[in-house]
C-alpha cells in the first residue's frame, strides 16, 4: 500500500535529503530527492507525489515557497509540508497562506513527524475512496441511461455485462446517433478497468498526422511545435479503456499501427525510439459497414477480424418503436428539469407523432427534437403543435427534388445546415440528426469549407 | 565471502556486542566476524545540537561495506552517542533500505536517560530488539504494522518495549526467503 504514496524531499543540503530520504524508505516509501525547485519540479512532471517535503531556504534560484507554488501548480492533488528552522516560522506561516498543507520546524521528534505522515495519508485514502465511490455511483447513472424494452437491446445490455471483466476487443456497430459510445462506457464502467480511465478518440474528426500523434503521442522536436514529450490517448488510458470511434474512418497507414497495438499492446511514440507497452482495452465504433469495407479494399481484413472480436450491433430507433415514448419521456424530464421549465409530459396525439416518424439520426435526434420542443413549448404539456415543424415522410411528398446524385443532394444539405447554423458544426450536425464526427468526415469528403 | 560484520564506535562494551550476536545468530545465516572498533568520525558532531549526525557515520561504515561479489554482507555500528539527522531530534538508528551498512545508539536505550536507576536487563532487550531491526531494514525489510514485531517503528522509548525480540511471522517468513534467495528482495 505505501508503494501508492511516492514522496519527494526537496533540499540543498545533501545531508538533509540524505537522511530523510533513508528515514521515509525505512517506512517502506518509495522516496526521490532533489537539491534545488528546478530538479523538483522536472521530478513531479514524471511522479504524481503524495508529500512533498520542501524546505523553506534553498539559497540562489527558487526559493520554497516558489517551489510549492509551482509543485502545486503541477501536482494539485499533492500535500506539500514546508520544513523550517525556527527562526523562519513567520514565513512558514506565510507559506501555509500561500497553499502549503503544513509546516514542521526542524529538528522535529520522530513521534511529530511520523503522525503527521499517517494524518496526511489518512486523509488521502478517503479522498481516493471519495473518487471510487463517485465513479460507482457514476457507472449506475450510466447504465439507467440506456433505456429499453427492446428484446434485441436488451440482450446487448447483457452482453456489455458478460463481457465488460475481459481484455478481448469490442466492435459496436450502429448508425450515428444510436449510443455506441454509451454502451462503450457501459462495458467500461461494469468491468474491472471501471476505476481506470475510459478515453475516447473520434477517428474522422483528425487528419491522418494529427490522429497518429493523438493516439501514440510524440517525443520532443518530433515536429514544429512538439515543444515537449507528450502522451497519447493510448497511454492516456493505461489501465482503462480506449474507444475508436468511427474506426471505418482510419487511414490505411494508421490501420497498420493499429493492427500492431491490437496484437502486441505495443507502440512507439510520434518521433520516438523507445516501444512503449500498454495495458488498454479497446473498444472501436462504426457507423459502416466494415465487412463491406474490406471486400471494397478500403478496410484491412486483418484489422477487421483482430477488431471483430466480439461484435455488438445496435438497432436503430426506428427498428424499436417501443423505445421512443421511453425515450421521448426520459429526456422530456432531463432535459426540462436542466433548463428550469416546468414540463408536465407530452401528449398522447404527440407520442403517436414521434413513434410514426422514422428517426434517421436515431436517438440524438429525438434528443435534440426534444429540446428544441421544450424550449419553444408555452403550455407545460409538449403536444403535436411543438412537433409540427418536425418533418413527417407524407409532408415530403410536394417537395420537388431536384435532378441531382444522392452524393449532391448530402452535399448541399450540410452546406445549407451549415449556412443556417452560421458554420457552428456542432449545432448544423444536431440539425442534419448526424453526430459532429461524422459530420467532419463528411465536410472532408466533400471537401466543404468551414 | 558474505558476513556480518559488527564493529564499536566509541565507547561501547564487548557485552553489547556479544547480545546482538546472539541474537543475529538465531535470524541470520551468516558467519558474523567483529571490526577492530573505530572513532567517532569529528564531521559526524553538531555543535550546535549537541548530537551526532548519523549520516556521517553510516559514510564512515560504508567504507567497511563488502564488494560486490559479498553481497549479502552487511556491517553494523554500534555506538553509545546521541544519533540525529537534521530533520529529526533523535534516531534510536538508521539502516540503508536493502544496502549494506547500518548504526545503532545505545544512548537513548539506557534507563539513565530517561532519569531512572539503570537496568542492564532491559538495556539488552532494547539493543537486540534496535539492532534486528535496522538489520532488517538492511536486508530489505520496511516497517511493520504489528508492534510486537522487531520491524514496528519506535518514535520513543515505550515503543521500544512494546516490541519483542524477534520478527513477526510475516517479516521472518520475508527473511528467509531472502536467504533462500542471496541477492534477492524481500
Amino acid at each position: 500500500m505505501k508503494k501508492n504514496w511516492p514522496m519527494l524531499v526537496v533540499d540543498d543540503e545533501d545531508v538533509m535529503c540524505e537522511s530523510m530520504t533513508a528515514w521515509l524508505r525505512e517506512d517502506g516509501y518509495p522516496v526521490d530527492s532533489a537539491s534545488n525547485g528546478q530538479q523538483a519540479l522536472e521530478l513531479a512532471k514524471s511522479t504524481d507525489y503524495a508529500i512533498c517535503f520542501v524546505d523553506l531556504k534553498m539559497p540562489g534560484g527558487m526559493d520554497g515557497i516558489e517551489t510549492m507554488m509551482e509543485l502545486r501548480r503541477i501536482r494539485p492533488e499533492a500535500c506539500v509540508i514546508i520544513i523550517t528552522a525556527y527562526a523562519a516560522v513567520d514565513t512558514a506561516i506565510q507559506a501555509m497562506k500561500e497553499g502549503a498543507q503544513e509546516y514542521i520546524v526542524k529538528p522535529c521528534n520522530p513521534q511529530e513527524i511520523s503522525m503527521l505522515v499517517a494524518r496526511i495519508l489518512k486523509l488521502k485514502k478517503l479522498q481516493s475512496e471519495n473518487a471510487i465511490l463517485r465513479k460507482k455511483l457514476s457507472r449506475h447513472y450510466r447504465h439507467r441511461d440506456i433505456i429499453t424494452k427492446n428484446p434485441r437491446l436488451e440482450e446487448i445490455l447483457a452482453l456489455t455485462q458478460d463481457i465488460a471483466s475481459l481484455r478481448s476487443t469490442v466492435l459496436i456497430r450502429g448508425e450515428s446517433g444510436t449510443g455506441k459510445e454509451l454502451v462503450a462506457r457501459a462495458i467500461h464502467f461494469s468491468g474491472d478497468r471501471a476505476e481506470r480511465p475510459f478515453i475516447t478518440v473520434s477517428c474522422a474528426a483528425l487528419t491522418e498526422t494529427l490522429l497518429e500523434s493523438e493516439l501514440f503521442g510524440y517525443e520532443k522536436g518530433a515536429f514544429t511545435g512538439a515543444a515537449a514529450q507528450a502522451k497519447g490517448k493510448f497511454e492516456q488510458a493505461d489501465g482503462g479503456t480506449i474507444l475508436l470511434d468511427e474506426i471505418g474512418d482510419v487511414s490505411p497507414k494508421l490501420q497498420a499501427d493499429l493492427l500492431r497495438v491490437l496484437q502486441e499492446r505495443r507502440f512507439y511514440r510520434v518521433g520516438g525510439n523507445e516501444e512503449v507497452e500498454v495495458d488498454v482495452r479497446i473498444i472501436a465504433a462504426t457507423n459502416k459497414n466494415l465487412a463491406e469495407e474490406v471486400k471494397r479494399g478500403r478496410f484491412r481484413e486483418d484489422l477487421y477480424y483482430r477488431l471483430n472480436v466480439i461484435e455488438i450491433p445496435i438497432p436503430p430507433l426506428r427498428e424499436r418503436r417501443e423505445d421512443i415514448p421511453l425515450l421521448a419521456e426520459h429526456f422530456a424530464q432531463r432535459i426540462s428539469s436542466e433548463l428550469g421549465k416546468d414540463i408536465n409530459g407530452i401528449s398522447g396525439p404527440a407520442l403517436k407523432l414521434l413513434i410514426a416518424y422514422d428517426w434517421p439520426g436515431n436517438v440524438r435526434e429525438l434528443e435534440n427534437v426534444i429540446e428544441r420542443a421544450i424550449v419553444t413549448c408555452r403550455n407545460g404539456v409538449l403536444d403535436e403543435q411543438d412537433f409540427s415543424w418536425l418533418q413527417q415522410p407524407g409532408s415530403l411528398e410536394n417537395w420537388e427534388v431536384p435532378d441531382v446524385s444522392l452524393d449532391e443532394l448530402e452535399r448541399r444539405a450540410i452546406i445549407a445546415a451549415l449556412e443556417r447554423k452560421h458554420g457552428n458544426v456542432k449545432e448544423a450536425s444536431a440539425a442534419l440528426g448526424i453526430d459532429r464526427s461524422t459530420l467532419y468526415d463528411k465536410l472532408k469528403h466533400y471537401e466543404i469549407a468551414r | 565471502m558474505n558476513a556480518l560484520y559488527l564493529v564499536a564506535i566509541g565507547s561501547v562494551t564487548e557485552g553489547a556486542l556479544e547480545w546482538i550476536e546472539n541474537a543475529a545468530a538465531e535470524w541470520f545465516p551468516l558467519p558474523l566476524q567483529r571490526l577492530p572498533p573505530l572513532s567517532i568520525p569529528e564531521a559526524a558532531y553538531d555543535r550546535k545540537r549537541g548530537q551526532y549526525q548519523s549520516v556521517e557515520i553510516m559514510k564512515m561504515l560504508a567504507q567497511y561495506a563488502p564488494s560486490n561479489s559479498s553481497r549479502d554482507s552487511r556491517v553494523l555500528g554500534l555506538t553509545d552517542v546521541d544519533l540525529a539527522i537534521p530533520m529529526l531530534s533523535f534516531l534510536f538508528g538508521q539502516a540503508q533500505l536493502d544496502g549494506p551498512v547500518a548504526v545503532v545508539s545505545l544512548c537513548r536505550l539506557h534507563q539513565e536517560f530517561y532519569g531512572l536507576p539503570a537496568d542492564e536487563s532491559l538495556l539488552r532487550q532494547r539493543t537486540v530488539k534496535e539492532a534486528l531491526h535496522e538489520l532488517g531494514h538492511t536486508f530489505g525489510l520496511a516497517h511493520c504494522s504489528d508492534p510486537r514485531c522487531a520491524m514496528s517503528l519506535a518514535t520513543h522509548i515505550e515503543l521500544v518495549d512494546a516490541k519483542e525480540e524477534q520478527y513477526c511471522e510475516r517479516c521472518g517468513v520475508r527473511l528467509v526467503r531472502r536467504f533462500a534467495q542471496p541477492g534477492g528482495k524481500v
